[in-house]
């Protein structure tokens, strides 16, 4: 009954829609224990859990750090860049190594699609996903459907844009199935070599012109051109993707209603979008910033009572 | 499945109205108390014994919150999990007089995780425990009720629910036989 259909969150593919309306009915309280002042509460007290980074991150490790600290869990942070990882140590062995320090949960984010269910095949622990590679960040997309539940009460029926770098963005891919799981229609829009070759098979519309697609839709994601995922050039230069593709307050302002702009972070400003934009009123970046903690631990929360 | 029944919807309204008398004697007219219902089942409890109190009082601003403690349980990873209930408390506790309400005292360990889940939200004065039906004999933490509606003997293997009006349709407490045992 009130548990996940899942033992690991590996994408938002493996899971259905009511998992999402019970992680967004459970984020709803941690949502109300993070604005008071004591904002911890005991309930995995008992659980430890390694944060495993094999790539940068500041928002997502320092949220799931918080997240499993407000949760009174004991938290175990390891980066791969200062690991024996380093000495040619393979990701099965380290990840039994930590386990076999009697680790509960491990959160990984791997440059490698695909890694964190490998992982979740072959050892004995609840794995989440905090981002592989150009495949899913479930947590983040999570975030952003219950950023835009709590913006307009509900996602069915709602018109989001995905911007920019859709081919090497795992935040695309997840939020392409969570809102359509939830019964958002959604468009993707970018240059053309930023557009995966088959992405309508998905089920969402493809459009290249900018402020068509700012026209059409209530809410646009903006997403950062991923330069260290980009071994070839897509396009000219970056100076000409922000004038095609760029956000800007006069772009915002020609519309002819007020929409609401997301953006999963790190922000290149005046790339993607101008400071005015990012900073404005209709900008809801860091209320996503916020939610992503109570979605985080609601997650972890869920996902904790499964390994008993 | 057989049941008992342990109060009708007159003798609860007695109670009801005994349980009220008994903290106005206590608190007098409210001015530093706050009544507080454990949810998912002592809310229902609180709200009556509020709006009574309210009424007998004449003081309009008596404060009523309701208090979920699922995160703070002890069973917590021994069941499947338990999806909080709302919390609604918009109110400072800090140096007041606390009722907390609940419908069944049985182990204690709910209560136990409801005051830690209220000392969470500051520094009470003073915190009473009021409940509807007290299972005396069956504690698994050395907590007593302050305001008792009615004390019953029981085992473990027995059951006992409150049903009210908003919820069942009728306000009645079963003692609940499980007949297997």
């Amino acid at each position: 009954m009130n548990s996940l259909s899942v033992k690991h969150l590996i994408g938002i593919k493996d899971i259905t829609e009511k998992d999402i309306e019970l992680i967004f009915s459970t984020a709803d309280n941690f949502k109300s224990i993070i604005n008071r002042p004591i904002k911890k509460v005991p309930s995995l007290r008992d659980v430890t859990i390694a944060n495993v980074f094999f790539e940068n991150s500041t928002r997502t490790r320092i949220s799931f750090e918080l997240a499993e600290r407000r949760l009174s869990a004991d938290v175990l942070n390891f980066a791969a860049s200062s690991s024996s990882v380093k000495k040619g140590e393979t990701l099965i062995d380290t990840v039994n190594n930590i386990l076999a320090m009697k680790v509960d949960m491990i959160v990984m984010r791997h440059p490698s699609p695909g890694a964190c269910s490998f992982l979740a095949k072959h050892v004995n622990s609840i794995i989440v996903n905090a981002g592989d590679g150009t495949h899913e960040h479930p947590t983040q997309a999570l975030l952003d459907a219950y950023s835009i539940r709590e913006k307009y009460g509900e996602v069915k029926g709602k018109k989001v844009a995905i911007v920019g770098d859709i081919l090497h963005s795992r935040v695309a891919l997840s939020n392409i199935f969570c809102l359509q799981k939830l019964g958002a229609e959604v468009v993707v829009c970018g240059p053309p070599t930023l557009i995966p070759k088959h992405i309508g098979a998905l089920g969402v519309r493809v459009e290249y012109d900018l402020m068509k697609t700012l026209e059409w839709c209530d809410v646009a994601n903006m997403l950062r051109i991923q330069m260290e995922r980009q071994d070839i050039k897509y396009f000219p230069s970056l100076r000409e993707y922000s004038m095609q593709y760029g956000l800007n307050k006069e772009r915002l302002n020609s519309l002819n209603k007020k929409i609401t702009i997301m953006h999963p972070g790190p922000i290149n400003r005046g790339v993607e979008i101008t400071s005015d934009v990012a900073d404005s009123k209709q900008s809801i970046i860091l209320d996503q910033v916020e939610n992503g903690v109570a979605i985080r631990m609601a997650i972890l929360y869920l996902l904790a009572a499964k390994s008993e | 499945m057989k049941k008992k029944q342990l109060l009708s919807s007159q003798d609860l309204e007695l109670t009801l109205d005994r349980l009220c008398h008994q903290l106005i004697e206590n608190h007098d007219t409210f001015k530093d108390t706050v009544i507080i219902g454990l949810q998912p089942r002592g809310i229902y409890l609180a709200r009556r014994l509020h709006k009574k109190i309210v009424a007998l009082t004449k003081n309009p601003n008596i404060q009523l919150g309701e208090l979920d403690a699922t995160f703070y349980r002890d069973d917590y990873r021994k069941r499947s999990p338990v999806i909080p209930k709302a919390m609604n408390m918009n109110f400072i506790i800090e140096d007041k007089n606390v009722v907390l309400v609940d419908d069944v005292l049985h182990t204690g360990r709910t209560i136990r995780a409801g005051l830690d889940s209220l000392l969470d939200f500051g520094r009470p004065k003073k915190v009473e425990l009021l409940v509807l039906i007290d299972r005396r004999f069956s504690r698994h933490l050395p907590i007593q009720p302050d305001y008792v509606g009615k004390r019953v003997d029981t085992i473990i293997s027995q059951n006992v629910k409150a049903e009210w009006q908003e919820t069942e349709g009728n306000d009645r407490v079963w003692l609940i036989l499980n007949d297997e045992l």
